[in-house]
């Protein structure tokens, strides 16, 4: 323990604070556009049209078949052919974690719609509300609320997965992490302060689901 | 008002409904009884369309509920519905499950909705629980706010589907009480229901059902006091004589 220098951890603060900003920016942003596309997803899936169902049957069958670091790589290296120009890494991860999670998210928000009772749906539909109304002020709230446990669990998976983007050259915390502790050859100090770091966040998501749980078992 | 015509319906191969045919006049108060899996329960959903038909000819106030194209919101919005299971929205106050669809569908403000929304709160007696959510109440006060919520449209009919099944018995007489009081003034009703007293003193037809087919369509008198099918009679003799 005597050769172990921790204050490298604290002399590169600002530049780790940096790249778990970028982590959590994109987990954040990526749970947004997931649980959304997600849900519009679980949509098609249940809406009795059989294109649309299928269709989206098939992407997120696609989907959750491939590794998310393959998704990564196509979308860095696809969205600029398929538009022209380069759009960045941070787009591009965005675009890929977005297009990755949607598929589980989807299935997620199919399960909670499907736990909402059909009488519900008849109690809106016998006053006249029509399809859309019905989804958005009766099913999706009641599913998104039983849910929520689930989704943050998938959140929490999220934010590991997010240590991927530097395969797309992203500073994020966990590469932040890598490169101070090979530029300090400070490797054991880092790589467990990267890990307790780690721990803190996804233990404490755990932690409000949790709680979250037992809340709404009440 | 209500118009219904050799009504047939399948669940695949299974078949619900036999060619029904009956009719509810305005200010009508009919009743349809039955043993549980007559179909009364599917046949009641078809009136708004809840329940799709396979062959036969809905209608209410003129228009044609099983036309292809019908527009089933707009017909809906005019016809109530009250169901077994209350099926008030939980994530929701008593106010906000009265005012949905009033705001949504009618395009009423928030003032009109909320003041339509006291108003029938208070005659179903629950004017205190309007802040309340549902699973904060009785299963009596949710079927009472049920009914104020169908009512909060200002239907030309109300359909209720066993509105007192899923009660404990000592609050089916607070939901009969506002049933009665509805049908008495005028309201066009039709009900499914085991309730053979409230069917006595409101109704003015009784359908007895059995195995998706209409036994016995008849003026409630004479459906109790001289019930012609021998499955009628020995239906009533099941649930009067306990």
């Amino acid at each position: 323990m005597a050769d172990f220098d921790f204050n490298v951890i604290w002399s590169s603060l600002p530049f780790l604070w940096q790249g778990l900003q970028l982590s959590l920016w994109l987990t954040f942003l990526s749970i947004i556009g997931g649980i959304v596309l997600g849900t519009l997803l679980a949509l098609a899936r249940l809406s009795g049209i059989l294109p649309l169902s299928l269709i989206a049957a098939t992407y997120v069958n696609l989907i959750r078949s491939v590794p998310l670091i393959l998704v990564i790589f196509w979308f860095f290296f696809l969205v600029p052919l398929a538009i022209g120009r380069p759009i960045g890494s941070f787009y591009s991860a965005l675009i890929a974690f977005v297009l990755f999670e949607a598929a589980y998210y989807s299935e997620i928000m199919r399960a909670g719609i499907q736990s909402v009772k059909q009488g519900q749906v008849h109690a809106g539909q016998s006053t006249g509300l029509n399809y859309w109304q019905i989804q958005r002020y009766v099913v999706l709230p009641q599913a998104f609320r039983n849910m929520i446990p689930i989704l943050v669990t998938q959140g929490i998976i999220l934010f590991q997965d997010t240590s991927l983007v530097f395969v797309v050259s992203l500073r994020d915390f966990m590469t932040a992490s890598s490169i101070v502790a090979r530029t300090e050859g400070r490797l054991v100090e880092m790589y467990l302060f990267a890990a307790v770091v780690y721990f803190v966040i996804c233990f404490s998501g755990s932690m409000l689901v949790r709680s979250l749980k037992s809340r709404m078992s009440t | 008002m209500i118009s219904i015509e050799n009504i047939s319906k399948w669940y695949s191969d299974f078949r619900v409904l036999t060619d029904c045919t009956t009719s509810v006049k305005k200010g009508e108060v009919v009743v349809v009884c039955g043993p549980s899996g007559s179909g009364k329960s599917t046949l009641i959903k078809c009136v708004n369309g809840l329940e799709p038909v396979q062959e036969g000819r809905i209608t209410v106030d003129g228009d044609e509920v099983t036309a292809k194209h019908a527009n089933l919101t707009a017909l809906r919005s005019r016809i109530g519905m009250v169901f077994q299971h209350f099926e008030l929205y939980p994530h929701m106050s008593v106010l906000e499950n009265l005012c949905l669809a009033q705001e949504k569908v009618l395009g009423r403000s928030r003032s009109e909705a909320v003041a339509r929304a006291e108003k029938l709160l208070a005659r179903v007696g629950m004017a205190d629980h309007v802040k309340k959510y549902p699973s904060q109440l009785s299963g009596g006060q949710q079927q009472r706010i049920a009914i104020a919520r169908s009512l909060a449209m200002d239907p030309i009919a109300m359909l209720f589907d066993e509105p007192t099944s899923a009660l404990d018995p000592e609050m089916i007489k607070e939901v009969l009480d506002v049933m009665v009081e509805l049908a008495q003034e005028g309201m066009t009703m039709m009900v499914v229901t085991h309730e053979m007293g409230f069917a006595r003193k409101v109704a003015d037809r009784v359908i007895f059902m059995d195995e998706g087919a209409i036994i016995e369509d008849r003026p409630t008198t004479e459906f109790f006091d001289n019930p012609v099918s021998e499955r009628a009679k020995d239906f009533l003799s099941k649930i009067l004589n306990h």
